[in-house]
This record gives structure tokens, sequence and C-alpha cells, in this order.
């Protein structure tokens, strides 16, 4: 039987040889529940904040505004005029004025519903849909500025690159959290271990005595924390996944903490955690057993 | 089977014995014996790989132990059955557990089944072995770790001070089994400083007595 057969398998008389102690049951099976759950939370953020990253990266970077600042009666022919340059224009897929309900919308969320739009000095935005290319901005700008002399040109650029800085940063920080918990588990597995073997140092002897090889020994403790651990890391799972989805509902204007969360296959995400828990305790028991049974002779 | 070749032991800077030579024959019946302390115990943890010798050479069914790995002394005291003289049971157990538990580690439980009564019988035991080791009588655990020695059909059989807990009429029952594993071929080497038990013994089997004095083995006499 190969190792991991013996771990699933088991065997009833073999396992018995090893008392049951509950301080290390209790303290594997928490452990492992509480870092499950704890990097559910952080696959949640590095999985949010990576679709965030994609999508600020790849609709900002394909549109832009143009947004006309000129007395009332001019932003009319103002407007008509940067359109025309616009629609001339190589790089532009489409270009449109936005109408005054959308510009309301925009304001609403800051001024509230009751905004008198037309007794206020509001500029015209218009939006730039660009093509797969892009326009030269620069030639763009000298254009508008000669033709257009209101229209003030914003691609984005500005104020995309460190949103998306930021985006990058936060998964990378969601990963380094995956990674430090890993660890973490690993070395409480491997103190818990330490600790089960040392208080069955009389029951390793007896074994060694009747002719128990080391690997059966080890086996013996590897296979009980690597099952703790898989159980305790499935409950964590199960409570942080709930958790995940019974997070309020994402919105428009909801901002980025709704959107952490799941979304489609990724939900599968989260059941990795537990066979991976229970890989990392087979590894963490094994290697303390080992260490532990050549100390021991 | 076994052999010593001026074997020496040292022990926290005090030399235990020097110069020591002894050989285990197949089907031989020997006695160990000598004043407490003498270092009978760490002698016999030699001959099963527990303890390795300071200087000379142990060599265990042909294997030197000084060069055998962990692996290959276990699978040695699967050939060795050992009556420890505090019996080493795992307490949280029943006895019939702890008698199968040499087949349990190398995999070979299912042969339990079919000799454990057989072998709880021929110590008497057959109505406790469901109770735990901590419930048993001196004499119950003796035979009870006789039991757990021979379960494997070793070929040697090493006893350390089997008799030193319980009373003289256990001591001759199970003097009486070790005789009969010798005359099934089996190497004996028994511990004790129980010249009675020695003295019985050499009615029922030919057996010969080692002397563990001053550091040095001699032969025991006519004396005994």
């Amino acid at each position: 039987m190969s190792d991991w057969t013996s771990v699933l398998v088991g065997d009833p008389r073999a396992d018995r040889m090893v008392p049951k102690t509950g301080f290390t049951v209790q303290l594997t099976v928490f452990s492992a529940a509480a870092m499950a759950f704890l990097a559910v939370f952080a696959l949640a953020l590095s999985l949010a904040t990576e679709r965030l990253a994609d999508r600020w990266s790849a609709e900002l970077a394909r549109t832009s505004t143009l947004r006309i600042s000129a007395p009332q009666d001019q932003i009319a022919a103002q407007t008509e005029a940067a359109l025309r340059v616009l629609q001339t224009t190589p790089g532009v897929g489409s270009a449109r004025a936005l109408s005054d309900e959308e510009q309301i919308a925009l304001l609403e969320p800051w001024f509230g519903p009751d905004l008198p739009v037309a007794s206020l000095p509001i500029p015209r935005l218009i939006e730039i849909v660009e093509t797969g290319d892009g326009f030269d901005a620069t030639g763009l700008r000298a254009r508008l500025q000669a033709e257009v002399p209101g229209a003030v040109l914003d691609d984005h650029t500005r104020w995309r690159a460190p949103l998306v800085a930021a985006a990058d940063r936060l998964r990378s920080l969601g990963y380094i959290s995956l990674a430090l918990i890993g660890g973490a588990t690993a070395a409480m597995i491997t103190l818990a271990a330490q600790a089960a073997l040392s208080a069955n140092a009389q029951v390793i002897r007896v074994m060694r005595l009747v002719g128990a090889t080391d690997a059966f020994i080890a086996g013996a403790f590897v296979r009980r924390f690597t099952l703790r651990a898989f159980a305790g890391a499935a409950f964590g799972a199960i409570s942080g996944a709930a958790g995940i989805f019974f997070l309020p509902e994402a919105d428009v204007a909801g901002g980025f903490l709704t959107g952490l969360g799941f979304e489609g296959l990724h939900w599968l995400w989260p059941l990795a955690i537990p066979p991976l828990a229970g890989f990392v305790a087979y590894v963490a028991t094994r290697a303390a057993a080992f260490r532990r049974l050549r100390e021991q002779s | 089977m076994i052999e010593l070749e001026r074997v020496a032991y040292t022990y926290g800077g005090a030399e235990l014995f020097a110069d020591l030579s002894m050989t285990l024959a197949p089907g031989s019946f020997h006695f160990l014996t000598g004043p407490s302390g003498v270092g009978k115990t760490t002698l016999l943890k030699m001959c099963y790989g527990e303890l390795i010798a300071t200087s000379g050479m142990v060599r265990i069914f042909g294997q030197n132990s000084r060069e055998m790995d962990r692996d290959q002394i276990a699978l040695a005291r699967r050939r060795i059955g050992v009556v420890h003289q505090d019996c080493q049971f795992q307490d949280h157990l029943p006895m019939a557990e702890n008698v199968a538990l040499p087949l349990t580690v190398c995999g070979r439980q299912e042969e339990a089944d079919e000799y454990l009564s057989d072998l709880l019988a021929w110590v008497g035991l057959s109505d406790q072995a469901g109770q735990l080791p901590p419930q048993l009588s001196g004499g119950e655990r003796q035979r009870a770790a006789l039991a757990r020695a021979v379960i494997m059909s070793p070929e040697v059989v090493i006893a350390d001070e089997p008799t030193g807990n319980i009373d003289w009429e256990m001591s001759q029952r199970l003097l009486t089994l070790l005789v009969e594993l010798n005359k099934m071929g089996k190497t004996v080497l028994v511990a004790t400083h129980d010249l009675n038990l020695i003295r019985a013994a050499k009615t029922q089997v030919s057996a010969r007595v080692l002397r563990l004095r001053g550091g040095q083995l001699q032969a025991a006499g006519a004396e005994l």
C-alpha cells in the first residue's frame, strides 16, 4: 500500500496502538479550521483584486473622456465641433456626448437626486471608445486646442495606473497571506505532533521493541494528524465560504468591499483548502515523527 | 544466531564489562545469572540491538549490530522474542491486542485471529484476553509477555528476570513454558538471579549457565 493509500484507508488495529490524546486533537482540529477560514478570505481577497485589476486595466484603457468647459451659450457648438474632430481622428472607435440624464446620474451620488442641472454651469462630457490600437493623445490634444478651446482630454492614464498597481499589490498581499497561513498551519501541526510524540514516548518504545519500523510508527501518527487537519480545514473552509456567500449583494455603487467574493468557477477554490491542509499536515507530521524517532534511538 | 565477541560496554564513564564473549547456538538453552546491577539486562539488550557495544562486535543473525540501520534492527527483532523485566505493555490496549502487537506492527494481523486463542490457552490466559494490562496479576503479565514474545514464532527467545515478581508455583509454570519452547527448537536465553529456578530447569533441559560477575562472564560450575 502506498503512503497516501494507507493514510486514506488506514488500519483500525494499527490506529488503536497510539492512544487518543485530547489536547492535541483539539489543537490540530481548531488550528486547521481557523486557518482554513482565514484562507478562504485571503483567497477571496486575491481573486477579487485580480478581477478588479483586470477590469480597471481593460475598461479604462479603452475609454477616454472629453470635457467641454465653455460659457453656456457655446457648449453645444463646441460639443458639435469636438465630435466632428473625434469622428476624423484615427484610433477613435466611437464618441458620444452624455445626455443630461446620464450626467445627473454621475453627479447624483455626491449632490443628491434634485440637482438643478439646467441652472448650473456643468461642463458637457463626451465618452470616447478607442479602437484596438488607440489614438494619438498628444496629436488629438493639439487639434482640440486649435478647434475646440474649451475641451480637456482625459485619457485616464493619470489615475488608472496607480489603481491597477494598488489592485496588483493587494492581490500579492492576498497570496502572501495564503502562504503565511499555510506556514503557520504547518508550524502548529508540527508542534501538536511533537507534543503527541513526546506524550507517547513509551508507546513508541514498545512498538520498536516488538519490531515496528520507523515508517510504521510514523504512519500511526501521520494518518491521525492528516485526517484531523483535513476535517478541521473542511469545517473552516465551509464556514468561510458560507460567510462570503452571505455577504451583502454588490451593486453599481457598492464599491470594492461588496465585490469581495467568488464568481463562477472560483467557488471551487475553497474546496482545494481541506486537501491542501491535509497535505501540509501529512508532510509536517511525517517530518516531525521521523526526526523524533531518530532522536529517541 | 547471536554472537558476542570481546564486547565491552561503558556507561557514564564507568566500564560495566569488558572483553566479554558468548555464542547462542541454535536450539541451545542458556541461563545468565549474577548479582543485581552487574549488567545482565545490558547484555540482553545488546543481543536484540537495543544497545550497541562500546567496543567489540555483536552479531545478530550474522549481521554486525553496529552496522545495522534502524529498519534492519526492527526486522531482526521480529526474529527474537523478548520477555522484558517490566513486560512493556501498551496499557490502553486489551491483553489480547498486546500479545498480537508483533503481528500488528508487521502487517500480519490476520494471523493473530488464527493463533491467538491457542496461544492464550497455552499460557493459561484465555479468560483474561479482554483485560487491560494493569488489571492483570504479576504472573499473568509475565505469561502474557511470554505469549507476545513467541507469537511471531521467533528463532530466539530472551527473557529478562521473567520470574522476578511472581511466586514459586508461577515461576515453575513459566519455566515449563520456556522449556517447551526450547524443545520446539527455539534458542532460549534467560537472565535470572533465582538459583532455584536454574536448578529446577536443569532437571528438565540441558541448560548452560553463564555467570556475570566483576565484568567477566564465566561458565557456572557444578554447584548449580
